[in-house]
């Protein structure tokens, strides 16, 4: 409890949790504030910002804010997705393997450097341009999370292997407990704040990630995604026509999300390991 | 004092690792632990007194030679629990031997997970009770504690009242007085010797302090650098060290204990 009230009086940590539950309140509260609607032509293409279209249209005359606020909940529930997949993957990897070492471990760690080296993004270029219409959003986080766990994984093993080695593991055993006993109960518990974190990280790469293939055009064929709306405006001419209000919103959004989550993992790993703490 | 042998071990030898890098923990190591004896396994750090500690428990196998409990090899029973019902431990440091997640007391009930047939929960509580009272802590003060909110004295006590729960033959007790204050230590010396005297047990005592080792024990053995290298009874080894290992731990005695040996009374010799 006492480490949680010293994350609260970080500053940093305060301006990443603000500008996360600042994009969270547009995605889920921004709905009842204003009418959001993607499937309804409301002007000409291009309509600059004005009072009634804060953001102005886009090249087919949609409300771009409506456009922002689907887009922003769509690279959320990818984000979150692949998180909690890439996180529980790592992380039972990683614990077991740590826990268990021997050849076990051995194993485990080569798997994970493989797929530490094959590069994501390529893969993940490959596999949406194979799969043509399947292309769900569901779909897209799946192979996120399938593909990044490593970092959990790597992360988990190391806090796990060194937890191993401590009087209270080696208690439980003489108490007769089993191996997952051991793992859920001795070992786990000491790692949450760490997998908690490494979730956070986790979310932040998956939503970057989707951004990225997405803005390249091989996003979700069923909804908008912030990177889609990028890819938008790059094939219909917005940035040479200084249409700014079609890309730039969709930008600062995507950057403000990873930002937020980024300062609220180093500020709690500043607090979590005592080796940073000053 | 019956001679019967609880272990037994042949040119038992731990090495880690393998090739150029490889580290030899015990090496060659031959000894045996007579039934209801105190002995005590007394050496610096490093050299190798907790990994042989380990083998006993069957927490390491060792890498080449034979290691029998009670006559017959200590992986006979394929089940290890097995072991553990009949050899337990105390560790060094009581603070990281409990789950930090968990009430002391909760804890402590989990060690009737290696009974072969489980008390009811009813008597699984008086039972926590009493060994609480064994070791002088009234229940009620630990009622809903966790194990950061106890002092380290009362942790190690902790520890002492599992081994009053598990009631097993061999006790391992690995440095349990080297975390604690002066005063503690003295009542869990006192408390070994009563496992010992109350419930016949056989406790193998390890330690870097050879004094104290010689005023608990029954035999000594002087470990360096996984050999052993000096053993034999208390006043034998102290009086006439045959290594200079010996003679320098000798020379390491705090002057407290410098006085019960020049006394010459040690427990062992009272009784």
């Amino acid at each position: 409890m006492q480490l949680v009230k010293g994350l609260f009086k970080i500053p940093a940590f305060l301006l990443g949790l603000f500008l996360f539950a600042a994009t969270l309140a547009l995605a889920f509260l921004g709905p009842l504030v204003f009418h959001v609607d993607v499937s309804t032509r409301v002007g000409d293409p291009y309509m600059a910002p004005s009072a009634a279209h804060w953001l102005g249209t886009d090249h087919l005359g949609v409300d771009m804010l409506s456009m922002l606020v689907m887009g922003l909940r769509a690279s959320l529930y990818v984000g979150f997705l692949a998180g909690v997949v890439a996180t529980i993957v790592g992380t039972l990897i990683g614990v077991y393997g740590g826990y268990k070492g021997g050849l076990l471990d051995d194993i485990l760690t080569v798997l994970t450097n493989l797929f530490l080296v094959i590069p994501t993004l390529i893969v993940l270029i490959l596999l949406s341009s194979s799969m043509d219409k399947g292309r769900s959003l569901t779909l897209i986080a799946l192979i996120i999370g399938g593909t990044t766990w490593t970092w959990s994984a790597r992360a988990v093993r190391a806090q796990s292997s060194s937890l191993r080695a401590r009087d209270h593991v080696a208690l439980a055993r003489i108490n007769g407990f089993s191996t997952l006993e051991i793992v859920l109960e001795q070992i786990l518990p000491y790692l949450l704040s760490y997998i908690f974190m490494v979730f956070i990280l986790q979310t932040a790469t998956a939503i970057l990630t989707e951004a990225t293939i997405s803005m390249l055009g091989l996003g979700p064929y069923d909804s908008i995604s912030l990177g889609k709306i990028l890819n938008d405006a790059k094939t219909n001419e917005a940035l040479i026509g200084g249409k700014w209000w079609a890309f730039m919103p969709a930008m600062v959004l995507v950057t403000v999300i990873a930002f937020s989550l980024y300062v609220i993992n180093t500020a709690m790993e500043g607090v979590f390991n005592p080796r940073l703490r000053k | 004092m019956t001679d019967a042998l609880k272990f037994q071990a042949k040119n038992i030898s731990r090495v880690f690792g393998h090739g150029k890098k490889s580290v030899t923990a015990v090496d060659n190591v031959t000894f045996e632990i007579r039934d209801r004896e105190i002995i005590s396994l007394v050496g610096q750090s490093g050299c190798g007194k907790t990994v042989l500690a380990k083998m006993l428990l069957r927490l390491e196998t060792p890498t080449s030679g034979e290691l029998l409990f009670n006559g017959k090899p200590i992986t006979a029973t394929g089940d290890p629990r097995n072991h553990w019902r009949q050899v337990q431990a105390v560790f060094q440091d009581p603070f990281s031997c409990f789950n930090q997640f968990f009430t002391i007391r909760s804890q402590l009930k989990s060690s009737f997970r290696l009974f072969e047939t489980k008390p009811s929960p009813g008597e699984i509580e008086e039972r926590v009770d009493q060994a609480l009272l064994a070791v002088n802590i009234k229940p009620k003060e630990v009622e809903g504690k966790y194990p950061f909110e106890l002092s380290g004295g009362q942790m190690q006590r902790m520890l002492l009242a599992r081994i009053f729960i598990l009631k097993p033959q061999v006790l391992i007790a690995d440095e349990p007085t080297s975390m604690v204050d002066a005063c503690s230590r003295a009542s869990i010396l006192d408390y070994l010797l009563k496992l010992k005297e109350e419930l016949s047990m056989t406790i193998v005592f390890v330690t870097h302090d050879i004094g104290l080792a010689y005023y608990i024990s029954d035999s000594l053995y002087i470990m360096h650098k996984g050999k052993m290298v000096d053993r034999g009874a208390p006043d034998d080894v102290i009086k006439h060290p045959t290594s200079d290992v010996t003679k320098q731990l000798l020379e390491d005695i705090p002057d407290v204990h410098r006085q019960w040996i020049a006394r010459g009374t040690p427990v062992h010799a009272a009784e």
